[in-house]
């Protein structure tokens, strides 16, 4: 017979050997959500950002585990404007519904998840959104052979949506509005419902349409599905940060209109050194630290602007690296030269 | 062995009998063998047989369907991202380069390339440590050095820091070592508060009854999920400001409390199926009640629960997934993530085959083994 006891007071043991293995850790824990988010990441030395857990082009893993997408690239960005270094970032993965609350508790200083600008996510929830990235809006996709050329024809049909998203109101909202009647299958995971939508038991599939053009580019046949003309919805993205902390939402804020404004003088990732040495024009030249005290001005280096584009390239070619191959087109997101929304004030 | 006992059965048959000395006879070849047993067992009847062969045809076209599928016209690797020829072969072939080109990510997740031989280390000292302590040799003293050496090796690979290991914080941290870590101390824990929590609640006294009582009834009250969420999204929220425990450690903690109100009733259900008189001759015997505890009734009551125990232990393995939903990369996770990127969009079933046959190995090994022990700590009550 074997005696349970000793095996008691053996399991005793290692639970408390576990304990001092974890315990470390909560030392090691991360800065509060102190008001002054900028010193408390100085002082840490590295960004934590939160990403998305999985959304093609905007922010995966890939095969080596490495975080991709554009989304990965803006916090790139970010830690290259604050250290000078891209990889001084740690991206924390955070579901739809875990994302606000981390940011609240600290857990990360900035949230760079396709998150849509509302109202009320910038009062009540307590955040600051630092710039719109990326201009996206609900849409529909159907089979190109259904003959259907407008959303305002899809009055008794059948049509695919993810739950508890704002995707799932937005189309009863329309619907209400413009009076059509649909029956909507409710799948909560993306890979069913697009199956769902593919196997023909819906006659559309509605989300963003970002999410559209890259289920449409991954089919063997894109050319079978058409996204319909009509958006139904604006959901403008962008990376979003506590509020109370002005200056490090000030940072966040000109990185954006940095890579932006980049694009805009056509200086890339390539020609960027050059450009700061020989461009002429004077707000190329505050822009890239040559003149001016700009970058102090942010409580950076003075030469933030020519190590972020050297990092990861201005707006367009973070645009084209990760967004491009999904089939998404520039559209809104075209600069404002181009018959876009994007458009960023002026350096001085 | 058998022979010899139909022999002298046969023998002793015919000494019965005098007088009709004749050679022991074969039975016919239909009732013997592996046809007798066909018939006997497959085709005793007309329904029976028409049973079979329905099932032995659905058998066979799956099977084939299967092979086809799986291994005929299977994909085994393409050129980095090209997934053209998977889609040419989508519906009749496998297409298992996604688990060719994505198995790194989905074993260790996010953790950095170069370093992926650590949690590959991780995972085979956490599968030796399970063999240690699955031999009964090693069920003495010598196991506790064992388990906090080889913690001990497990945290600082992990993490590394030391030693010229360059430092990998958890977020990084992903796939199979996720999962064993958070079944492993999940259970490891677990179970000794498990063990107090059904002597608690079997109490005499009533503020520890009913501490236990309460414990074990509101966490068996909610679903695993809503503890997770507690435990990754509320509970940061009201840390005081500079306090911020660690995503993994939270969710490793839920899975404590609720894989321990669980076990809590599977081991109480041990220790209300020992007669009373074990419990009185203990007593009698005037030992203390920790050491009627330890000496008499929870080794009994234990070897009672294994079969139980060990269900509670393989959905807690595989529960440890539902982390998914806070954000942690555990083995599917991963696997699901993998699948995510347009390119291989669309190749689920071959990596859910994938995921799914680790787990099983894992949970198969686990039911065999209890099996195992079960048999050999009950030989006492085989007749």
């Amino acid at each position: 017979m074997q005696p349970f006891g000793p095996i008691l007071s053996r399991a005793l043991g290692v639970a408390a050997l576990g304990l001092a293995l974890v315990v470390p850790d909560i030392a090691r824990a991360q800065q509060a959500p102190a008001a002054d988010t900028l010193g408390a990441v100085r002082s840490r030395g590295t960004l934590v950002c939160g990403v998305n857990t999985g959304l093609a082009g905007f922010g995966q893993p890939d095969a080596q585990g490495v975080w991709r997408g554009f989304d990965v690239d803006y916090c790139r960005a970010f830690a290259t404007a604050l250290f000078g270094d891209p990889n001084r970032v740690r991206f924390v993965p955070t579901t739809a519904q875990a994302r606000f609350p981390a940011l609240q508790s600290g857990e990360v200083d900035v949230l760079a998840r396709n998150t849509t600008w509302t109202l009320s996510r910038d009062t009540s929830l307590g955040f600051d959104f630092t710039g719109i990235n990326f201009y996206d809006g609900q849409g529909f996709m159907v089979k190109a052979n259904l003959g259907v050329r407008s959303a305002r024809e899809l009055d008794g049909a059948t049509i695919c949506v993810q739950p508890g998203t704002t995707t799932e109101q937005n189309l009863a909202d329309w619907a209400r509005a413009h009076n059509i009647n649909f029956r909507p299958v409710v799948i909560e995971r993306l890979e069913e419902v697009v199956g769902a939508y593919l196997a023909g038991r819906c006659d559309a599939y509605t989300t963003d349409v970002s999410g559209l053009a890259a289920t449409r580019s991954a089919q063997q046949r894109p050319d079978d599905h058409m996204i319909l003309p009509d958006v139904i919805s604006k959901e403008p993205l962008g990376p979003l940060v506590r509020q109370g902390d002005p200056r490090f939402a000030d940072l966040m804020r000109w990185v954006h209109f940095l890579l932006v404004a980049a694009e805009e003088f056509g200086i890339t990732q390539a020609n960027v050194e050059q450009a700061a040495q020989q461009d002429q024009r004077p707000e190329v030249q505050r822009m890239l630290g040559r003149t001016g005290d700009l970058g102090r001005m942010l409580g950076v280096e003075n030469d933030w602007a020519v190590k972020v584009i050297r990092a990861v390239g201005n707006y367009g070619e973070i645009f084209q690296r990760n967004l491009a191959p999904l089939g998404l087109q520039r559209g809104h997101n075209a600069l404002w030269t181009e018959g876009g929304l994007q458009y960023a004030p002026p350096f001085r | 062995m058998a022979d010899t006992t139909t022999r002298i059965q046969l023998e002793t048959a015919v000494a019965r009998v005098p007088g009709e000395a004749s050679a022991p006879r074969k039975p016919p070849v239909t009732a013997t063998g592996f046809l007798g047993w066909l018939r006997a067992n497959l085709f005793s009847s007309w329904i029976n047989a028409a049973v079979t062969l329905v099932l032995l045809y659905l058998v066979v076209r799956w099977v084939i369907g299967f092979v086809e599928w799986g291994i005929l016209n299977a994909v085994w690797s393409v050129p980095a991202g090209q997934t053209q020829a998977c889609r040419e072969v989508q519906g009749v072939g496998a297409c298992w380069a996604v688990v060719t080109e994505k198995h790194r990510f989905i074993l260790f997740g996010t953790y950095p390339y170069e370093e992926h031989w650590r949690p590959a280390l991780v995972c085979a000292l956490f599968i030796g440590l399970y063999v240690v302590s699955a031999m009964r040799r090693f069920w003495n003293w010598t196991l506790v050095p064992i388990w906090t050496v080889t913690l001990t090796v497990i945290g600082i690979l992990m993490w590394g820091g030391v030693f010229g290991l360059p430092y990998v914080p958890q977020e990084r941290w992903g796939g199979l070592p996720i999962t064993l870590i958070l079944a492993t101390f999940g259970l490891a824990f677990a179970f000794p508060l498990a063990i107090l929590v059904a002597l608690g609640r079997r109490s005499q006294l009533p503020a520890i009854k009913a501490i236990c009582v309460l414990y074990v009834e509101l966490i068996r009250g909610v679903p695993l999920i809503s503890l997770l969420f507690m435990a990754s999204v509320m509970f940061p929220l009201f840390l005081p400001e500079g306090v911020n425990i660690d995503k993994l450690l939270r969710a490793q903690i839920a899975i404590i409390l609720f894989a321990g109100a669980y076990l809590a009733e599977v081991v109480r259900g041990g220790l209300q199926a020992l007669p009373k008189g074990q419990y009185e001759a203990a007593e009698a015997l005037g030992l203390s009640y920790w050491q009627k505890t330890g000496l008499i009734i929870l080794p009994q009551a234990l070897r009672l629960v294994i079969p139980p125990l060990v269900n509670t232990f393989i959905g807690f393995f595989k529960d440890t997934s539902l982390v998914l939903i806070i954000g942690i990369f555990d083995l599917l996770t991963a696997g699901k993530t993998a699948i995510i990127e347009p390119a291989w969009q669309g190749f689920g079933v071959e990596v859910y085959i994938f995921v799914g046959f680790i787990y099983f190995l894992f949970c198969y090994a686990m039911s065999k083994y209890s099996q195992n022990l079960e048999a050999e700590l009950n030989r006492h009550r085989r007749r």
